[in-house]
């Protein structure tokens, strides 16, 4: 089991730890619940630094990136940040991330935790013959996330830059917390505004006790991958392992919108096919009528009981105050509005499909 | 954690109050801490009566679903309403204002299967 550097701070805080990805990662502090609302309402800091971090440099690493991902790189410019994914040979995605372009060329992709062995093996397939510079640092490499309304405000004083002026999915690379060239991202897997800020490991100590001292009079808690994972799924945000998978189409998980035909890519001929005559099933957002959770790998059934799909996550909203998930059904049950029901043991409690995000804001 | 002496366990982690032929039922406060955050309790079985270890509800948090397991045999008598609109009563008073059900015994010789606090300590390595 791997720490990331911050481990004994977790542990110092009291923090509820299990193993997540092979790292010994925080759950909760004080409680799903609360955490979810302070980052909903204030502010919050995460330690994500169990994410993999390659960097693609040279000559040739725009055609690397563009070969192994789904979404049009070449529109990136220095200091804008893309969401993208891996699509596999066989219609499946082999992991989502991120695309930083962080200098003429060199790209920064940040991929999951659990994936990176896989993503560097497929990566370095295709590297083969296009041969960009590679390099994983994911193992001296740390990432804060620090997320909500107050972001801007709170941690303005730790750094030289106008942070009101990073937009989304753009970044900088400045000081930050007294320390140099730390890279100060308008991203995020919350829905509530803030940054991510990725640093080196033997420098994230200073970090994390200085954006927690500048947090202080805005009320900054420590967030687990508990409310983490809350705050994602009330954004309809795509989770590895659950929602996207090796066997699901890019096309069907509703990430058209990073899928650009206008280039060759890793399979893009079957999914452009694909396109073509729509996905047979789709993934959809769905709020239950009557109290209940779903869970991951609950069935969806139609109203004659019949098995028609499956949750791939679940929870109840803190936000909401009510069972929402995703979850794959035929394309005939995706339109907003559609009835279908979750199997939650003995009962089938109804649901309806919603439109993304569930939580507006 | 208060694992309290005057109590009995199960190590499926409820706690059990003898009262006569009553036994008031919960869960642990160990159990309450690993759950999370309680949503809800689901009890559909008031009036049944049921063997020892049947499932006779469920706990729901917001991050994972639990069973409830029934520690004795006998007739459940009474659900908790109060935890309808307070669920949250089971992670701040577990063994008061969050007790789950209670239930009347069929078989009183049962009740030495249970686990005192000493053995329900060394079970959660408490």
């Amino acid at each position: 089991m791997k720490n990331t550097a911050l481990t004994m701070t977790h542990e110092a805080l009291g923090a509820k730890m299990a193993p997540f990805a092979g790292y010994k990662m925080p759950i909760s502090y004080e409680g799903v619940t609360v955490e979810h609302e302070t980052v909903r309402n204030g502010l919050g800091v995460f330690d994500v630094s169990h994410m993999g971090e390659f960097l693609i440099e040279g000559p040739n690493a725009l055609d690397l990136i563009q070969k192994v991902t789904s979404n049009d790189a070449s529109k990136l410019t220095i200091g804008k940040a893309q969401y993208s994914c891996l699509p596999n040979e066989t219609g499946g995605i082999v992991d989502d991330l991120i695309v930083y372009r962080v200098k003429e060329e060199t790209y920064l992709l940040v991929v999951n935790a659990s994936n990176i062995q896989k993503d560097w093996d497929h990566i370095s397939k295709y590297n083969e013959t296009i041969h960009a510079g590679m390099k994983d640092i994911s193992e001296n490499y740390s990432l804060l996330a620090i997320q909500g309304p107050k972001a801007v405000e709170a941690m303005q004083a730790l750094t030289s830059v106008d942070l009101a002026e990073i937009k989304f999915y753009n970044f900088v690379v400045a000081d930050f917390a007294g320390i140099e060239h730390v890279i100060i991202s308008a991203t995020g897997y919350t829905g509530s505004g803030g940054f991510e800020i990725y640093c080196k490991n033997t420098e994230v100590k200073q970090v994390w006790d200085k954006v927690m001292e500048a947090g202080a009079d805005f009320g900054i808690k420590p967030i687990g991958l508990a409310a983490r994972d809350t705050l994602r799924l009330e954004m309809g945000y795509c989770l590895y392992g659950n929602d996207i998978t090796d066997e699901t189409s890019p096309l069907e998980a509703g990430l058209g919108w990073i899928t650009k035909f206008t280039k060759d890519f890793v399979n893009s001929e079957a999914l452009a096919k694909e396109k073509e005559r729509g996905p047979s099933r789709k993934l959809v957002g769905f709020a239950l009528d009557d109290r209940g959770i779903p869970r991951q790998g609950y069935d969806i059934v139609d109203g004659h009981g019949k098995t028609i799909g499956i949750v791939t996550s679940g929870t109840m909203s803190p936000s909401l105050g009510k069972g929402i998930g995703l979850g794959y059904v035929p394309t005939v049950f995706s339109e907003v509005g559609s009835k279908i029901k979750i199997q939650i043991r003995k009962n089938a409690i109804p649901a309806t499909v919603v439109k993304l995000p569930f939580y507006k804001g | 954690m208060k694992i309290p002496a005057d109590l009995k366990y199960t190590k499926d982690h409820e706690w059990v109050r003898i009262d006569g032929d009553i036994a008031t039922v919960g869960i642990t406060d160990f159990a309450q801490g690993e759950l999370g955050d309680i949503v809800y309790v689901e009890v559909e079985t008031v009036d049944e009566t049921m063997d020892k270890d049947e499932v006779f509800g469920s706990v729901e948090a917001v991050k994972t679903v639990s069973d409830l397991f029934l520690p004795l045999s006998g007739e459940i008598i009474e659900f908790n309403e109060g935890l309808e609109d307070e669920p949250e009563k089971v992670n701040t008073d577990p063994y008061g204002d969050g007790w789950m059900v209670k239930i009347k015994i069929s078989d009183a010789s049962e009740i030495d299967s249970l686990l005192g606090d000493v053995d329900y300590k060394a079970l959660i390595g408490a």
